[in-house]
């Protein structure tokens, strides 16, 4: 147990059990107040050492979006793809979403195990240069399902901020999923000291979805959580057979755009529905890869070096601002 | 005669109950649920049209959002600035229509702006799902249909939990052809025997989408998934509902969504279900 401290006694419960304090080994310990009083108990010590084991990632990206099923998984998929096809960068997917985890399907990673050893929970990985951590790794089969209520799902989420060994890595993307609840509340706390990049927001056109999406940008400012920018996602679909462009998501109010413009956040750029996407998702191919030259591929490739661009910028002002400060 | 009688029964228990607090969805002959581990595979669609398709029926029907995080229901209906009113039996809820024969319930009626984000963690979500469970005041309701949240936590737990007493009629599964909606699907199946709840059957939404230039078909997010899914799991499976543009306009339009969704190539899937339902209930009776 991690948070047994150093000096405690044998048989010391731990300071975060629901027995701390009470156990007959707590009896004579100098801290047996501190641990039995319901007082709450400070900031959690895991967001030091979050903050120490994510120090070797240089920049974080999260994935939101109120909305479910507008391409999240999909999206961070090909983010990480586009970011690893730089063979020169590291990256890491990890997959927040707890009772939905669709990233090892999405990147063909299926029935793989996660493996310990003395410096953590080894990542799995997809390439040299690409390493993912779910809680589908973690599952027996496909048909478990994790029936957990919130305190289990921090608990789980900490453990994989806390626990998985990424090594040194350029960009750590994080796939949330849809609402702003426990998972959202846990990952944005715990990363409070680890300088997160920001947020990516993903929707579709229709108001019904863009309505939700608005409240996690109040859920972003509400948390300080800087945004990078909207993704409007399944923008538009081209018949294959007659190439005519049918709308199947109509922006009734404007789309992702317009609701960029009005809460004054980027728009990184809109991506077709291509059914071709889907697939790859389904199968666990990458799209790039399958699909080098057409409409989404360029979206996509545009939207991801808008996303770099950031980081950079991000990277340098830090460094400028630590800088003036250390002289 | 037969059913003036049954209903005399059913106030008969309604005043017998009214003593206890946690009365009011007993005076509800059916609880249904719209389930998916999935989001945004058209859910709230799915349950709003399956109340369209009740009342139309002659049935009262009434309709619970326990999505707290993203409510859509609200502007499905186009009530997204109304308020919740109190009476000494508790909440009541928004009706659409002056009979009272549609009720809704969302907490975006408690929201004093709609881009307000309600960052709750599990335990106030349950304590406000089970007020909603208890307090609304549904009156005689032939249905009441509830729409929930992606996923299989907190909101999940609490209203099979709080619903068991009820006994609810079970558990209608939606989802999208593709292998990643599936497989989500397949863990809230689990989750659905885990918790002793009978699954009525599964949905496969956006099932394809027929070009309105050459009129072909095709299957953006493949297909066949939601019945291969049905098949293997030996649920019932209840029908494939098409990609109509029509529908996602209608869900957003000021107009009202019944008088467009109804003519919806996707509602004589939804209304083979109502139907359904209808001989069920006749069978009962």
């Amino acid at each position: 147990m991690a948070d047994i401290p150093k000096d405690a006694p044998e048989h010391c419960p731990g300071t975060d059990s629901g027995s701390a304090g009470k156990a007959s080994a707590c009896q004579g310990c100098p801290n047996q107040t501190i641990c039995s009083s319901a007082k709450p108990q400070g900031p959690d010590p895991a967001i030091g050492e979050i903050k120490n084991r994510l120090a070797s990632v240089k920049h974080k990206i999260i994935v939101l979006s109120g909305k479910g099923g507008v391409g999240k998984s999909t999206f961070t998929a090909h983010l990480a793809h586009g970011l690893a096809a730089d063979e020169s960068k590291q990256i890491g997917v990890l997959d927040v979403d707890i009772c939905g985890p669709s990233i090892p399907r999405i990147l063909g990673l299926e029935g793989e195990q996660v493996h310990q050893s003395s410096s953590g929970w080894s990542p799995v990985y997809v390439t040299d240069n690409l390493a993912v951590m779910s809680v589908g790794f973690l599952l027996s089969g496909p048909d478990d399902a994790v029936i957990w209520r919130g305190p289990k799902k921090n608990g789980m989420i900490k453990q994989f901020l806390r626990d998985v060994d990424w090594g040194e890595i350029d960009y750590l993307v994080i796939d949330t999923p849809p609402g702003t609840s426990d998972e959202h509340i846990s990952t944005t706390q715990y990363l409070s000291q680890t300088n997160v990049d920001g947020a990516v927001l993903l929707t579709t056109p229709q108001e019904v979805a863009l309505q939700d999406v608005r409240k996690e940008i109040t859920f972003c400012r509400k948390v300080n959580l800087p945004i990078i920018g909207v993704v409007e996602n399944m923008s538009g679909f081209v018949c294959p057979k007659c190439t005519t462009e049918s709308v199947i998501f109509p922006p009734t109010t404007g789309g992702g755009e317009k609701m960029a413009a009005d809460s004054n956040i980027p728009f990184l750029g809109k991506l077709p529905l291509d059914p071709r996407i889907g697939k790859c998702c389904d199968e666990g191919k990458n799209y790039f890869e399958e699909v080098q030259e057409s409409p989404a591929t360029l979206a996509f490739k545009s939207i991801i070096d808008k996303i770099k661009d950031y980081c950079m910028k991000r990277r340098e002002q830090i460094e400028t601002d630590t800088g003036e400060e250390n002289r | 005669m037969c059913k003036s009688d049954k209903f005399s029964h059913k106030t008969d228990c309604t005043q017998a109950f009214v003593a206890d607090d946690l009365c009011h969805l007993s005076t509800v002959r059916h609880v249904i649920l719209i389930l998916s581990g999935k989001g945004g595979v058209g859910k709230s669609t799915v349950a709003t049209q399956l109340t369209l398709g009740l009342k139309a029926a002659g049935k009262k029907v009434g309709i619970l959002d326990i999505d707290l995080c993203g409510p859509s229901i609200p502007k499905m209906f186009n009530l997204s600035n109304q308020d919740i009113h109190q009476c000494s039996e508790g909440w009541l809820p928004v009706y659409v229509d002056k009979e009272q024969t549609l009720g809704v319930m969302s907490i975006s009626f408690l929201l004093e702006d709609q881009n307000d984000a309600v960052v709750w963690r599990g335990p106030k979500k349950t304590a406000m799902i089970k007020q909603f469970l208890n307090d609304v005041y549904w009156k005689d309701l032939d249905y009441l249909i509830i729409d929930t949240p992606p996923g299989t936590s907190d909101e999940h737990i609490t209203v099979m939990e709080n619903l068991k007493q009820y006994n609810p009629d079970g558990a209608i599964l939606v989802t999208t052809p593709q292998a990643v909606s599936v497989g989500d699907v397949r863990r809230e199946l689990t989750f659905c025997k885990k918790t002793h709840i009978p699954v009525i059957g599964i949905i496969e939404n956006m099932s394809g989408f027929v070009c309105p230039n050459c009129s072909e078909c095709t299957n953006i997010f493949s297909k066949g998934g939601g019945e291969a899914l049905a098949k293997q799991s030996g649920v019932p499976f209840l029908g494939c509902i098409p990609i109509d543009p029509q529908i996602t306009q209608t869900t957003d339009d000021n107009q009202t969504f019944a008088q467009r969704c109804l003519n919806s190539s996707s509602m004589s899937s939804i209304q083979k279900i109502v139907d359904k339902f209808i001989t069920i209930d006749k069978d009962f009776l």
